[in-house]
This record gives C-alpha cells, sequence and structure tokens, in this order.
C-alpha cells in the first residue's frame, strides 16, 4: 500500500487503536488493589529484619559473634554482649538495628553463621517518627510495636 | 548574535532541575530566540553522593551495593561490572553456571532498562498508552529478580567471584515463559509507535548525531550504533560468557532520534535470543569460585568495562594490597552520553529538546554519583 494511502486511511492509527482495545478486557488486568489485597512477595524478599529465636525455648539463636556488624556496609547494627564467667560464651545483651539506614543489601543476613538475623518478607516498615526506625532486640524478635501519631 | 531573527532578544530559560521530562534531576540552561534553541548547558550534581569516595572506606564486598545505586534501573548491569572488575584484579573468574546465570540476569535487565526508556520517551513525546504496557512487562522481569534475590531494583544480585543465591526451583520456567511471550508484545510497541505518524513527524530528523560526533564526544551503546556504527562491546571484547551466544548488534545509519529508537526495540528482540540460548543450556556446578571468603586483591589495578544498557560502563580499581579499594573510578554511559546533548539540541525547537534528552537514555543517579 502506498504511504500516502495509509497516511489517508489512517491505518497505522486505526491498528494502534486495536492493540488498546484489545486490552480492555478484564483478563488483562494487571492492577494491584493494595490495602485491601496484599500482595504476595517472593520468599527470598529481603524485607524487615528478625532476630530468630529457638521456639523450644525461647532463647535467642543468635551467639553475638559481631559478624553481622563487621559486615554491614553502613555499620547500622550494634550487638551488645557479656562473657559469662561460668560457661564462658559470650551472651546477647542487646541489639540495635538501625532501619532507616538500612538498604536491604542482605549481607548481614549472609554474615551470620547460625542463621539468627533474617530478613524477612514484611515490607510495611513506615512509622511515625525516627526513632520509631531504630528496633531494639525485643522489636527484632517479636516485630514492629505499632506506634501511635503525636 | 548573527543567527537571531530580526531584533528578538536572546532568552535564558531554565528547564529543570524539577521539570518531568528531564528524567531526574538535571537542570538544562537554554538560550531561546523564540522557539528555537541556540544552546545548551547542562548543571548536573544535584544527585551527587560520592560513591567512588564510599568506595575508599568500605571492603570490596561491602561496595557492591552501592554500585546498583548509581544506574538504578539497570542495577544487575552495574553490580557485573564492577564483580568484573574486581575479579579480574584478583585473577579470579566466576565459574561457568554463574557466568550463564549472570547473562540471563543481565540481559534481562537491558530489556527492562530499554522498556522503561521506551515507556517514559513515549509519555515525553505525548504517548501515554505505551508506559502501562512496557511497564506490565517490566513487571514480569521485576518479578524474576525478585524471586531470585529478594529485590527488584537495588538487587545486590552478584556476588564477587560467582553468585550468592542458587536458582529457585522455577527459575528456568519463568525465564522461557518470558521469552515466549514477550516478542508478541514488542510487536504490539512496534504496532502502536513505529508506523505513527505522530510519532515519526516528531522523531525523524530530531537529535542528528553522526558517527563522527558520536566518536568525538565519546558517547556510546544505542546513540552510537544508530549512527552506523556496529560497536557494542559483547562482541568486540566478550565477558561472562558472551562469545557463546548467537546474537546480532543491531545499526542503523540515520544517528536521528527515530534510529536509536528503533535500534533499542531490536536490541530486545536480540536480549531474548541471548536468553533463550543461555537459559537452555546453564551448566551444572558450583556457583561461585574458590577462595573468596577474604577478598584481598595484590597491589595492582584493573578496568573492566562491559556494555550497560545505555553505553559503555567501566570500572576502573587500584588496589594498594588492602581490604579496601584505594580507588574506584566509573565510567558511566549516561554522563559521557550527556555532554552531547549541546550538538544534538543546537537549532532544533524547545519542544525537541525533550525529546532529545529523552533518546539520549540518561539516568541522573548515575550522571552524578
Ligand atoms: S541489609 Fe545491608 S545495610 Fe541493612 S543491616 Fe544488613 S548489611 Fe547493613
Ligand atoms: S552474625 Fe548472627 S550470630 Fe553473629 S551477632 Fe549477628 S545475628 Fe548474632
Amino acid at each position: 500500500m502506498p504511504e500516502w494511502l495509509r497516511r489517508f486511511l489512517l491505518i497505522d492509527l486505526i491498528q494502534g487503536m486495536l492493540v488498546t482495545f484489545r486490552t480492555q478486557h478484564p483478563k488483562y488486568i494487571n492492577t494491584e488493589q493494595y490495602p485491601e489485597e496484599r500482595p504476595r512477595v517472593a520468599e527470598r524478599y529481603r524485607g524487615a529484619p528478625r532476630l530468630n529465636i529457638n521456639p523450644e525455648n525461647g532463647e535467642t539463636l543468635c551467639i553475638a559473634c559481631d559478624l553481622c556488624a563487621i559486615a554491614c556496609p553502613e555499620n547500622l547494627i550494634v550487638v551488645g554482649s557479656v562473657r559469662n564467667p561460668e560457661t564462658r560464651r559470650k551472651e546477647l545483651t542487646t541489639f540495635t538495628y538501625d532501619l532507616s539506614r538500612c538498604m536491604f543489601c542482605g549481607l548481614c543476613e549472609d554474615a551470620c553463621p547460625v542463621d539468627a538475623l533474617e530478613l524477612t518478607q514484611d515490607f510495611e516498615l513506615a512509622s511515625f517518627t525516627r526513632e520509631g526506625q531504630i528496633w531494639d532486640r525485643q522489636m527484632l524478635e517479636e516485630g514492629p510495636r505499632p506506634s501511635p501519631y503525636r | 548574535m548573527a543567527d537571531t531573527f530580526l531584533d528578538a532578544q536572546e532568552l535564558v530559560l531554565n528547564m529543570g532541575p524539577q521539570h518531568p521530562s528531564t528524567h531526574g534531576v538535571l537542570r538544562v540552561i537554554l538560550k531561546l530566540d523564540g522557539e528555537k534553541v541556540l544552546g545548551t548547558e547542562c548543571v548536573i550534581g544535584y544527585l551527587h553522593r560520592g560513591v567512588e569516595k564510599i568506595a575508599e572506606h568500605r571492603t570490596y564486598a561491602q561496595f557492591a551495593p552501592y554500585v546498583d545505586r548509581m544506574d538504578y534501573i539497570s542495577a544487575v548491569s552495574n553490580g557485573l561490572g564492577y564483580c568484573l572488575a574486581v575479579e579480574k584484579l584478583l585473577n579470579a573468574e566466576a565459574p561457568p553456571r554463574a557466568r550463564a546465570v549472570r547473562v540471563i540476569l543481565t540481559e534481562l535487565n537491558r530489556i527492562a532498562s530499554h522498556l522503561l526508556w521506551l515507556g517514559t520517551h513515549a509519555l515525553d513525546i505525548g504517548a501515554i498508552t505505551p508506559l502501562f504496557y512496557t511497564f506490565r512487562e517490566r513487571e514480569e522481569i521485576l518479578a524474576i529478580f525478585e524471586n531470585y534475590c529478594g529485590a527488584r531494583l537495588t538487587t545486590h544480585a552478584f556476588r564477587i567471584g560467582g553468585l550468592q543465591y542458587e536458582t529457585y526451583s522455577g527459575f528456568e520456567e519463568q525465564v522461557k515463559r518470558f521469552c515466549d511471550t514477550f516478542p508478541a508484545h514488542v510487536d504490539e510497541y512496534e504496532t502502536l509507535l513505529t508506523g505513527n505518524p505522530i510519532w515519526r513527524d516528531r522523531l525523524i530528523g530530531v537529535g542528528l548525531l553522526t558517527a563522527e560526533q558520536c566518536k568525538d564526544y565519546g558517547v556510546t551503546g544505542p546513540v552510537l550504533r544508530a549512527a552506523g556504527v556496529a560497536w557494542d562491546l559483547r562482541k568486540a571484547q566478550p565477558y561472562s560468557g558472551y562469545e557463546q551466544y548467537e546474537f546480532e548488534v543491531p545499526t542503523r545509519s540515520g544517528g536521528d532520534t527515530y534510529d536509536r529508537y528503533l535500534v533499542r526495540i531490536e536490541e530486545m528482540r536480540q536480549s531474548v535470543r541471548i536468553i533463550r540460548q543461555a537459559v537452555e543450556r546453564i551448566p551444572e556446578g558450583a556457583i561461585m569460585a574458590k577462595g573468596m571468603k577474604v577478598i584481598k586483591p595484590p597491589v595492582g589495578e584493573a578496568y573492566v568495562s562491559i556494555e550497560a544498557p545505555k553505553g559503555e560502563l567501566g570500572y576502573f580499581i587500584v588496589s594498594d594490597g588492602s581490604i579496601h579499594p584505594y580507588r574506584v573510578r566509573v565510567r558511566p554511559p549516561s554522563f559521557l552520553n550527556l555532554q552531547a546533548l549541546e550538538v544534538m539540541a543546537k537549532g532544533s525547537l524547545v519542544a525537541d529538546v525533550v525529546a532529545i534528552i529523552g533518546t539520549i537514555d540518561i539516568v541522573l543517579g548515575e550522571v552524578d554519583r
């Protein structure tokens, strides 16, 4: 077909419109209704951190080896520990994780020798204050506490 | 000035830094005579984070997540370039399985980057529809990334010496399914745009850049190939096992915005071809080279460049024998391609400047670093 006839009959325009109309069918809807329908994130998703505890006795799995804090590029993990004089092992006392500076690279998770620190599938991390972004040991073990708006 | 119209005065106008079509925080100072552009000047640096300086205070492994944040549209390519550079310093090589998976993910990333470019570029020109379709397909790619490494945009998918994560079950199927459906979608974009009279009128002959000018300014990537130079680092100096795959380097001779559009469309098709070949035969075996627990390269320097979606992406690393790099220098494709804006925009209309900025395909995170 000569170019001028194509132009005159608006062939290209009509073909484009056809593509648009074909995708009007309800089975092609791709929009996620987010707050109503929660998306399913991947199994390996790197989201909110969690400090795993032994489900049987509730003790932390962390051996306070400090490897995660060394591996982190942003230096945002602080591991506090005391040496138990009887068993001569280090025991975890505090664990702070500054989520506001975390870039979820996963290096801390990879470094942990006992899989105590884990990045979970939880992706809703908003909080009203900056302090609310600094997670302590209790929050890391039990999940975030809801923070009211002041 | 001789070429001003009658007694009209030269008008200086700021475009950006908060302009929707500058794709980030780019400020372009336009010198105008009415609608005609007499000259442009780019002001960059609004997104400067000092990434190269940060590298000097991080270990080699710790710096890897930062490179994702330069060109965040093609984070996987950035990661590959950095890992290859450090591996060259270490004189190590990733195992074959890791290389094949790297090729698959990088090519998927090239498609994702071109899709985002196509959607936003069409949006700048005034075609809204393609954006929704390109993002629909980009979503499938991001789902593969998320399943593989747990992040969608700043993936941190590769580690120095290979891969951290083994492929998930169903990886091959998901990639193959994408390869089967995607070429039909590319045809869809072409139906919407290639023949469209408005699209053609807005793009043909706009932002001309000859091969000579490309070489003068160090412009690489699709912009160079649209000017007729078949220069692709995947062919010219193959890395990560690209020599095993059959593909063509699409070129055009016009060097205008329309040709650059066609080159990128064809590149997406070629990427699908590479992914198909790679996913058919992912070798078995280890995914991590031996001895990568502590990364402490010998004294020396290395430069590795790869073909990122936007052009030649190079990493120059100097090692002083410690666990921290002494110096990391990045050769970002967007930064050098942006230099050509001045020649491309001179003499065009204001509305074409938007098209020209779009066609260079810049990411300001990479320009400013
Ligand atoms: S995910 Fe990365 S940035 Fe965040 S705490 Fe772990 S190592 Fe640090
Ligand atoms: S690396 Fe694991 S075990 Fe060691 S301090 Fe961190 S969380 Fe605890």
